[in-house]
């Protein structure tokens, strides 16, 4: 019937700018963590500062590793919105997931390594606030990895309907939303701390 | 095994204690006339578990009203004390259950009584004003009502088990750290505006894309009823200063539970951070919640005048230049921080050019009644009452924006006076008019307009005899939160005179009650059978009273700003309703079951029990997983059922 898949396009479409407005209000709050981390950045309160504990090439490593992962997922969305390829966008959503994990593996060593050299987030305001801005970005690709396990799953069972596909969607903007996150993180935290 | 919860959380105050029996008491009752009726099935399918806005709505609705009582009685029990404790008296209230008192007033009155309400109305209202058969997202929808009421759940149970925070109700670091706080008080303020703040923040999403992809035919932008605009600019705000509040809220509970120092006074904390931030969503929400009521006010004047709006277009503007103005003028609330002559002038500024806007849709709401033929029914009476008290709060809120000023009666009783003025006058009048105004839409018949007129009485003159004294006691030097007055400052009068006022507004709540009992007994008498009680414009009254579920058989195409007139007058061509099949969500109970499993995530954080948490994410997760693999969540209705439905309403 036309009239159904009529109504069909516009719930998804409907879901697609929902989940835009959704990642408008999580930019926002990021922007809340970034500002106090501004604001704290200095606050070392005679412990380590940005520049004695981070290790800049260990940091560029796992931003590669995410980028390429947001490039891997590109793959994934252009084979269900193009190609109607099932089985790529489950090879490449696959491949996406185990950069991810990767990069959450990274993370979590490099504040393994902080709190051994004693480094911890009760130090000082400066790294209270560096573990939460870095941290809730960590959670996010948490978030998602979940997220794209239960994906990964319903593309299979269902394969590429409208519905998955707009999941895909979703995900998507959900991911690369990260990345970007990310950048600012690597080069205001990171990079602009290195200095 | 069960953290930091022991016994000794149980309440020993006579007071605390006789509100929890209380609210063990009304909770048996409740249950018991449900077993006794055998109204449970009724209650889970037609109610707990539905998608259906409307319902929805009513239940917004409802807990607010129970909140209301509450926070209310946190309002006498500040009075009395005032009243009672001077000189060698030191009142019924020991100072550490007062500070709880206020601050749980505060907490309830704006996030579980002031915001459901308004929910409840858009929830109501605005779906049937734009001619959709539902909201964007339902399930959503009903997750954000599980969310709010798990979240007034926890309120209340801090009243039973542990303590609430007693910090004022923004929980102001570094009072409101681990230092100075170490109960549980503020772990359960956190949780519980975390839970309810993501509801809040999902049904802004929700009905921000509602409005804009969910319209009808026709309905352009310029032609959206007012109320539709004001919400559309309320949730805009809502989507951009709810993650500020719940970044704030998560780091102070960092600060809280992991040892970390983002506003600590040591270790290179900053206080004065979380005042920024906190306001940077504090003062945006005053708006959330007015805005929608100046909407209300425009469709009740409208209505209630016989005219359309005066001045539609500057209406709008005016709501989009309030919507931007909200955002620049935070550091108001705290001139006194130092930030500097220039910068508190840029603040102060601002915040009286917002008077412009609101001055505009003032006389825009005068220019409405002026040579109209007022009907003074309820809804009105609200409104006239509006116009007139929230112009003076307005007044004195032009005159704390002057920094000067400010200084002087910063955290005073003035302060107090002021945002009552505003709010009560603004929010709650509104919101009582927007309940009276589409009581009869959603329950197909009228509220008492006798009782009606005595409780806008009773409110408005109450209000005024409980807060004028305050303006007064503001400028003599009383400061805000005083548990204990001493007999020589010659303030005691004045708290009299106060006190007298919140009894004269609890009259005015008893005679809600009343109001709302007695139009239930002689509903038969106030029906509304032609769907169009007060000869409205916009599209709501269109629809019968109640209207089915699926809202409109057939959706409308709009041809100007007043669809429902044109259909009355003639304007727009009728057409014999040719029905096709639609698509309505299907109940489910996991909006319900997510926010249930979040609220045992909260509480199990409060008390330290890990497990539970643990356990309470990983069925979170897991049921939003389920859902996410739930592919079968709508039904259709066919067009034979619509018929029927339809044919059996004309009758």
């Amino acid at each position: 019937m036309t009239t159904e898949t009529l109504t069909h396009h516009t719930k998804e479409s409907k879901a697609l700018f929902g989940f835009w407005v959704y990642i408008m209000s999580d930019a926002l709050l990021f922007g809340s963590i970034f500002a106090t981390y501004a604001v704290l950045h200095n606050n070392v309160f005679g412990g380590p500062s940005a520049s004695d504990i981070f290790s800049m090439p260990f940091v560029l490593v796992e931003t590669i590793i995410l980028l390429a992962s947001s490039f891997t997922y590109g793959l994934a969305s252009l084979y269900a919105h193009h190609h109607n390829e099932k089985d790529k966008v489950a090879l490449w959503l696959v491949v996406t997931f185990l950069l991810g994990v990767t990069f959450i593996g990274m993370e979590l060593s490099e504040f393994a390594k902080l709190f051994q050299s004693g480094s911890s987030w009760q130090v000082s305001g400066f790294l209270s606030g560096f573990f939460t801005l870095v941290g809730t970005h960590g959670l996010h690709v948490t978030a998602g990895l979940i997220w794209m396990g239960g994906l990964l799953v319903q593309v299979l069972q269902h394969g590429l309907t409208v519905r998955t596909i707009g999941k895909i969607s979703n995900l998507g903007i959900f991911w690369h939303f990260l990345d970007i996150v990310w950048i600012f993180i690597f080069t205001f935290v990171y990079l602009m701390g290195a200095i | 095994m069960l953290g930091n919860l022991t016994l000794g959380a149980f309440p020993h105050e006579p007071i605390t204690v006789g509100a929890g029996i209380f609210m063990a008491v009304a909770g048996v009752s409740i249950l018991s006339i449900l077993f006794y009726f055998k109204r449970w099935n009724w209650l889970w399918t037609e109610w707990l578990t539905s998608l259906d806005h409307k319902k929805i709505g009513v239940m917004y609705i409802i807990i607010a009203l129970i909140m209301l009582l509450r926070g209310f009685s946190d309002a006498i029990m500040m009075r009395l004390q005032q009243v009672l404790s001077v000189g060698d008296s030191a009142g019924f209230l020991p100072p550490e259950h007062y500070d709880q008192i206020f601050t749980a007033h505060g907490v309830i009155m704006i996030f579980f009584v002031a915001m459901p309400l308004m929910f409840g109305l858009i929830n109501l209202a605005v779906p049937l004003q734009i001619g959709a058969r539902d909201v964007a997202f339902p399930f959503l929808n009903s997750l954000s009502l599980w969310f709010t009421v798990v979240g007034a759940v926890l309120v209340n149970l801090s009243l039973v088990l542990g303590e609430f925070a007693a910090t004022g109700w923004l929980a102001y670091p570094p009072l409101s750290g681990i230092l100075y706080s170490p109960g549980v008080g503020v772990d359960y303020y956190i949780w519980a505006l975390q839970i309810a703040g993501a509801g809040s923040l999902l049904s802004g999403i929700n009905f921000f894309v509602t409005i804009l992809m969910g319209r009808c035919p026709g309905m352009t932008m310029m032609r959206l009823p007012v109320f539709v605009w004001t919400v559309f600019a309320s949730m805009t705000l809502v989507i951009i200063s709810f993650p500020i509040l719940t970044a704030t809220l998560g780091m102070l509970s960092l600060d809280r539970l992991l040892g970390m120092h983002f506003f600590t006074s040591d270790f290179g904390g900053n206080a004065m951070m979380y005042v920024n931030l906190i306001w940077a969503w504090g003062h945006p929400e005053v708006y959330i919640l007015v805005l929608p009521a100046f909407g209300i006010f425009s469709e009740v004047v409208s209505a209630f005048s016989r005219k359309k709006l005066f001045g539609y277009t500057t209406m709008i503007w005016a709501t989009i230049a309030i919507t931007f103005l909200s955002f620049v003028v935070w550091v108001h609330h705290f001139f006194t921080m130092g930030a500097g002559a220039n910068v508190n002038a840029f603040f102060g500024i601002m915040t009286m050019i917002i008077a412009i806007p609101t001055g505009v849709k003032v006389f825009n709401w005068l220019f409405t009644m002026f040579r109209g033929s007022i009907v003074f029914a309820s809804p009105m009476l609200w409104t006239i009452g509006f116009i007139f008290t929230f112009t003076i709060g307005g007044m004195s809120g032009v005159l704390l924006a002057v920094p000067g000023a400010d200084f002087q009666l910063h955290n005073s009783l003035f302060l107090i006076a002021h945002f009552h003025n505003v709010i009560i006058g603004g929010v709650v009048f509104g919101y009582f008019a927007g309940l009276t105004y589409w009581f009869p839409k959603i329950f197909g018949f009228k509220l008492n307009e006798r009782l009606g007129k005595a409780v806008f009485w009773h409110w408005i003159v109450g209000f005024f005899v409980a807060f004028v004294p305050l303006y007064i006691l503001g400028l003599m030097g009383m400061t805000r939160r005083l548990s204990h007055i001493d007999v020589s400052l010659g303030w005691q009068t004045l708290l009299y005179v106060a006190g007298i006022g919140v009894v004269i507004i609890g009259i005015g709540v008893v005679l809600q009650i009343l109001q709302l009992i007695i139009s239930i007994r002689d509903r038969r008498s106030n029906m509304d059978t032609t769907g169009d009680p007060w000869n409205g414009r916009t599209l709501e009254w269109s629809t019968s009273s109640p209207p089915p579920f699926y809202n409109f058989a057939i959706i409308p195409t709009v041809h100007g700003r007043h669809p429902f007139w044109d259909m009355k007058h003639g304007v727009s061509e009728k057409r014999t309703p040719h029905y096709v099949d639609i698509e309505m969500p299907r109940n489910t109970p996991m909006g319900l079951y997510i926010a249930i499993t979040s609220g045992i995530f909260g509480f199990a954080v409060v008390w330290h029990i890990w497990w539970v948490a643990v356990l309470a994410l990983v069925v979170v997760l897991s049921l939003l997983m389920i859902r996410s693999f739930d592919y079968d969540t709508e039904y259709v209705v066919s067009a034979e059922e619509i018929k029927r439905i339809e044919d059996s309403m004309r009758k």
